[in-house]
């Protein structure tokens, strides 16, 4: 176990790609949460083309590796005139692909309210949105939160394809220290820690909204 | 409950750490009798190394110099070629597959350093490479002093990132998985320059010689030598005496002809390590 120390030596590495995983993790957190919210309504609406654009993204950006999706930004962009950073690339790719996820969690949940709810919100004089804001999201909202907390954690987790596009994070650092030190094992477990340290967090903070909420139902 | 999840985690680490306790293992695994035994020679090869070991797209097979060398080791130690099993292995994979016993023996153009000899048995020196720098024609990239501040990529595991950081710390490194990403990588313009051994980058540059160059000369020494588990003496001596063999009958030089269209250097030295020539 002394081995461990000898990850002392690298601590800058560490904390560098600590921060870089935290900070495309969130980043990308706060786009695909817009994405999928755009996208559920898209495929929602009333409006044909509209459900179209949806369900063809979803499908399309669902049914691909997002290590295919971030490539392509990383490399396949560039090449075609638009250079972007490797960390832009990794947190379009990561807020693309989890958007697609988001969008569906936030479809089934909306779907899951019963339909009675909206025809009796509408026929007590509220209008569309009014019955939406008040009535329906609040009820969607406590089904949606369980799903939403898995797509968190794996958004954590799928930060680590920023590695195979030379994007600074924490896996980049794992594998540049693990083959300057040969110290393998200890390497990848002391960075899955790491990791820890962010996805446990969240998972214990989305189990205690979700009784937050089912108290107060 | 805290107590509980620290003794989980402890018992995680615990069964990784066992794991990693198999340094003897894969030498007994490796040894020369077991591969005779096993009747079959496990070689941990380059898929992605133009010129060394590569995997052909058009027909699907591996070929290069470290395969046709590594084919006339099976040839020589079992009887007959057919007897490799090729692997393919990375910069960043090599060394653990051979801690593990995955593979009995590396070709993958590795370049014997003092930190490596702590880790694994190297042979003798079979290629004598040197660092150099790929970049687009258009660039205005010379040598190593033109690489202030520049954006140089290479391949994980590799040496060559930090012998130019060594050189000077103001080079940014971009490392990527293998070799054919990090010319992708230069291809899409994400850096200025790929460096690694000249050998390798002379494979990557023939595949575009329009658009690419090789520049900045040699600035380091690199012997390859074929890398064997820590511990097997009785193999590392075989393949040792493999090597001066082929350099004997002629076997060495007709396989140099063939893949690099030019004699082996004479001066070839039987021991080397990694040397950084100044500039």
């Amino acid at each position: 176990m002394g081995s461990f120390s000898l990850l002392a030596a690298y601590k800058q590495e560490f904390i560098d790609g600590f921060l870089t995983t935290l900070s495309a993790s969130l980043l990308a957190l706060v786009l695909s949460l817009a994405i999928g919210t755009i996208i559920a309504c898209c495929r929602l609406s009333q409006v044909k083309p509209l459900e179209w654009i949806g369900t063809v993204y979803v499908e399309f950006f669902r049914n691909t590796p997002l290590v295919i999706q971030v490539f392509f930004f990383a490399m396949g962009l560039p090449s075609l005139g638009w250079n972007i950073s490797e960390f832009s690339a990794g947190a379009i790719g990561l807020s693309i692909y989890t958007g697609a996820f988001i969008a569906e969690a936030f479809r089934a949940g909306i779907q899951s309210v019963s339909k009675g709810q909206m025809e009796a919100s509408r026929s007590s004089g509220m209008t569309y949105f009014q019955s939406m804001r008040y009535i329906i999201l609040p009820q969607a909202f406590k089904i949606v939160i369980p799903p939403l907390g898995n797509q968190c954690v794996n958004l954590v987790k799928n930060s680590s394809v920023l590695a195979i596009i030379a994007g600074g994070d924490l896996l980049y650092a794992a594998d540049a220290v693990s083959s300057q030190t040969f110290e393998i094992n200890m390497t990848y477990i002391f960075v899955a820690l790491l990791y820890l340290v962010i996805t446990l967090p969240l998972s214990f903070g989305v189990n205690l909204l979700e009784r937050r909420l089912a108290r107060h139902s | 409950m805290s107590k509980k999840w620290l003794s989980i985690l402890l018992v995680i680490m615990l069964a990784f750490t066992l794991t990693a306790c198999g340094d003897n293992e894969a030498a007994k695994n490796s040894s020369l009798d077991a591969v005779k035994k096993r009747g079959k020679l496990v070689a941990g090869v380059r898929y992605d190394v133009n010129l060394f070991g590569f995997k052909d797209p058009s027909d699907g097979k591996v070929k290069g110099f470290e395969i046709d060398m590594m084919k006339e080791l099976a040839k020589r130690l079992l009887g007959s070629e057919k007897k490799l099993e090729l692997k393919e292995v990375t910069s960043k994979t090599r060394i653990p597959l051979l801690e593990n016993g995955d593979v009995d023996i590396v070709a993958s153009t590795m370049t014997i350093t003092e930190e490596r000899k702590q880790q694994l048995n190297f042979s003798h020196v079979y290629f004598m490479a040197g660092q150099s720098l790929l970049v687009k024609k258009s660039s205005n990239i010379k040598g190593i002093k033109d690489l202030r501040g520049k954006v140089v990529m290479t391949a994980k595991g590799a040496t060559s990132g930090l012998v130019l950081k060594k050189l000077d710390p103001s080079i940014k490194l971009k490392e990527y998985e293998n070799y054919a990403d990090s010319f992708t990588a230069l291809k899409s313009g994400k850096g200025d320059a790929v460096t690694t051994d000249d050998s390798i980058l002379m494979g990557m540059q023939s595949q575009a010689p329009k658009e690419f160059k090789i520049v900045g000369g040699y600035f380091t020494q690199e012997p390859y030598g074929l890398g064997l588990a820590k511990g097997n003496k009785e193999m590392t001596t075989y393949v040792n005496k493999f090597l001066k063999d082929i350099k004997k009958d002629g076997t060495y030089k007709k396989l140099y002809i063939k893949w690099f269209k030019k004699s082996p250097p004479k001066d070839i030295p039987e021991e080397a390590v990694q040397k950084v020539l100044k500039k």
